[in-house]
């Protein structure tokens, strides 16, 4: 097709739903990979841990956010996938001997079951009724990997530790750039397949069940399988994040998977941006470095520190990071039309 | 050779202090310089255990007067406490962030075993001594596997000998009932106690009883061990199932010797709520002087930290034993530092934390040290028995070091 004729109201549309990426956003991409990429090389290994961190809860992030802002279902328990998954990974590694790279299919498949399962119960659940029923669970998470029947492999309150892994192919480069790669990998990948899988028929259906459930299920939309199938995938993206933490944190116990840990994600969602794909990424930067930044600001009341910070984000952009950015963007190119 | 080295060390000090200068060249690793020394420190200052947070106010405060006097060998603390909110993963994150951003020497009193399990083998891969850590689970005594790691306060193992100990010397007929909590706490000590009781195990203990963290209460393992026959009772318990079971025990009518754990002996936390007069002769083991104890109100150790406590930390509560915590294990970590001199190397603090012999900690019970070997590295292991008067613990009988 030629680049220079006028794009026909198809592919118009295409644009405006995000369907299809334009010009400017490709090379923003290209731009923001390269930046990506690049910022090993420039920070120590212990910021290149944070990162680490930061990617992987991008992908946590994600995960909740295909199930909050693209099918409007709440959950306060995505804390219990994020366990599920760690603890996949940590069992499956340490006394299984399983490589770690095989622990994030299988703890991401783990949890598309379990997820999945626990979506069905909760479909007779709505609005703020589910936030609850998911809470109950984040709440449980921590007691219920302390159970003893279990400890042989949780390894009770004393948990799971695991060893980091190394570099393959004998690359010269330091066990935490190489986990930051690995993670940044799995990122791109599951963030192309949420791209895929939202801007199409399926994004559409999740939209309509989300925007008004009636009406989506007249037009044919099956609402059960698709909000089921919506918590089973979002459970899985949450579960591999868990499982790349633990190969990152390379230790697992109950403790870590409290229910502030859920909270969190809820937070990266909103400060990232609903129902966008790359607010994700934002939400895992804010989720690691809101705290520390709040730290260093003060010693004597971090958390007062931390819930102002969110009070001023959702003051100056109730859209999240994301929409303020496209914000700008269209303002910024609103005006070069007009100039 | 330590006591050479020691003998320079004091010479260095006392010419660097006498000259008012500290040109002293010495040998170091990250985070020791002629002018100061950085210690990492994590702690919960937020979260489910931020009360704990009080025992990092308390050494901070600690190292506040040691730079006011002049610091260690004319160096001054530069002490950094990282907010772990009792979370593993943020305890990576900061032991990651004090040994790699902020290049501490050491970390100091990082307190939880989750937290400390978490950093447990970081710590121990880049050599940075985790020292005298705060919690009495006997995993960092294992100087083979992770010598980089100690703890301080006597292990759960090390407390439960005691019992045993006087058991075998007291009552060597008795017929014990134990009662423990499910998880590595619980068993520290069930274990401890067996190994303690040795051969005799089999015969003496004649009911064990667990409960889960979860149950709401212990009154049904309390019957049954009631009914097994014993005369004795080891509570194994944290301060609710504590309370539940010193309660139900007197309620019912059983009248065992009952020894209680030191995680629970807290009046005001324990035994009032189970009732000061259903707790009178319960048996437990102390190796810190109370504040609130009107036989040291003439101690000088005492004294001092009454004017310490008065000057670094005007307003706060005596009777928390947090404090007298946080003042002698502080006090512990600056003698490691003053005898290393002036080589503050990783590998010659962890030399000298494991060369202490009977140390004399401020605070700590008149015959209870801190003693460790390169192969021992459990620096408080006596202890001794208390009873509960209805009012208040009262020692008796001599100081049991297990070990020996």
């Amino acid at each position: 097709m030629d680049r220079g004729m006028k794009p026909d109201t198809r592919e118009l549309a295409a644009l405006a739903s995000g369907a299809k990426l334009s010009r400017a956003q490709i090379i923003g991409l290209a731009m923001a990979l390269a930046a990506a990429l690049a910022l090993p090389w420039f920070i120590s290994d212990y910021r290149t841990f944070q990162f680490t961190l930061a990617v992987i809860y991008a992908i946590a992030v994600l995960g909740l956010n295909i199930l909050i802002g693209y099918n409007g279902q709440f959950s306060l328990g995505h804390g219990a996938f994020y366990a599920v998954g760690a603890y996949t990974a940590a069992i499956l590694m340490d006394p299984g001997g399983v490589a770690y790279y095989w622990t994030i299919p299988a703890a991401g498949a783990v949890c598309l079951v379990v997820g999945f399962l626990f979506g069905l119960p909760a479909l007779r659940l709505e609005g703020l009724y589910l936030a609850l029923a998911t809470f109950a669970l984040s709440v449980a998470t921590p007691q219920l990997l302390k159970y003893d029947a279990i400890s042989k492999w949780t390894g009770g309150v004393q948990g799971v530790a695991i060893i980091k892994p190394d570099p393959p192919f004998g690359l010269e480069i330091s066990q935490d750039r190489w986990l930051y790669y690995f993670s940044l990998a799995v990122m791109l990948l599951l963030f192309v397949c949420a791209w895929n899988l939202l801007r199409g028929r399926t994004g559409r259906a999740l939209k309509a069940i989300r925007d008004n459930p009636i009406a989506a299920s007249a037009m044919g939309v099956n609402t059960a399988l698709y909000k089921s199938l919506t918590f089973g995938v979002s459970a899985l993206y949450t579960g591999i994040a868990g499982a790349l933490g633990a190969i990152a944190i390379q230790f697992v116990a109950p403790d870590s998977f409290n229910l502030f840990l859920s909270i969190s994600f809820l937070v990266g969602v909103v400060i990232g941006g609903l129902a966008s794909i790359p607010g994700a990424v934002f939400g895992g930067v804010v989720i690691v470095f809101i705290p520390n930044v709040a730290e260093q600001v003060s010693k004597a009341a971090p958390w007062a520190i931390y819930g102002t910070f969110l009070i001023l984000f959702m003051y100056f952009m109730p859209t999240g990071i994301w929409g303020f950015i496209r914000m700008l963007y269209a303002r910024f190119a609103r005006r070069r039309r007009a100039g | 050779m330590i006591h050479n080295r020691l003998l320079v060390a004091a010479a260095a000090a006392a010419f660097a202090l006498g000259a008012g200068t500290a040109a002293a060249a010495g040998k170091y690793s990250p985070g020791a310089t002629d002018k100061e020394i950085k210690i990492g420190h994590i702690n919960p200052y937020s979260g489910p255990a931020s009360a704990y947070g009080t025992i990092g106010k308390a050494i901070a405060a600690y190292f506040k007067m040691v730079n006011d006097n002049g610091g260690i060998n004319g160096r001054k603390i530069d002490f950094i406490s990282m907010d772990d909110g009792y979370s593993p993963p943020k305890a990576v994150e900061q032991a990651r962030k004090l040994v790699e951003q902020d290049q501490v020497l050491l970390i100091f009193q990082s307190l939880g075993t989750p937290s400390n399990t978490a950093i447990h083998k970081y710590m121990n891969g880049k050599k940075v001594p985790q020292l005298f850590v705060a919690t009495g689970a006997s995993a960092w005594g294992d100087p083979k596997h992770f010598p980089w790691t100690m703890g301080w306060q006597p292990s759960y193992p090390a407390e439960a000998k005691i019992y045993a100990h006087y058991l075998l010397t007291q009552k060597p007929n008795a017929k014990v009932a134990i009662l423990y909590q499910n998880d590595d706490y619980g068993k520290d000590y069930l274990n401890g106690f067996l190994e303690g009781l040795g051969a005799k195990a089999k015969t003496m203990v004649v009911a064990k009883e667990s409960y889960e963290v979860t149950d709401p209460t212990v009154d049904s393992q309390i019957i049954k061990l009631k009914d097994s026959g014993a005369d004795t009772f080891f509570n194994i318990t944290t301060p609710k199932f504590a309370a539940q079971a010193i309660r139900k025990a007197y309620d019912s009518g059983w009248k065992p010797l009952h020894f209680l754990n030191n995680v629970s002996q807290s009046v005001g936390g324990v035994l009032k709520p189970a009732g000061l007069d259903k707790s009178v002769g319960l048996i437990t083991a102390v190796y810190i002087k109370e504040s609130t104890d009107p036989q040291w109100k003439d101690d000088a150790d005492m004294q001092a930290w009454n004017t310490w406590m008065d000057k670094y930390l005007p307003g706060a509560d005596k009777t928390s034993s947090f404090y007298t915590y946080g003042y002698a294990v502080a006090y512990t970590m600056t003698e490691v530092l003053k005898r290393a001199g002036n080589d503050l190397t990783r590998a010659n603090i962890m030399k000298v934390a494991s060369h202490l012999k009977d140390l004399k900690v401020p605070l700590l019970l008149p015959g209870v040290a801190v003693d460790t070997s390169p192969s021992d590295f459990y620096p408080i292991e006596c202890e001794q028995l208390a009873k509960f008067d209805g009012e208040k613990w009262a020692r008796f009988g001599d100081v049991i070091c297990p070990k020996r």
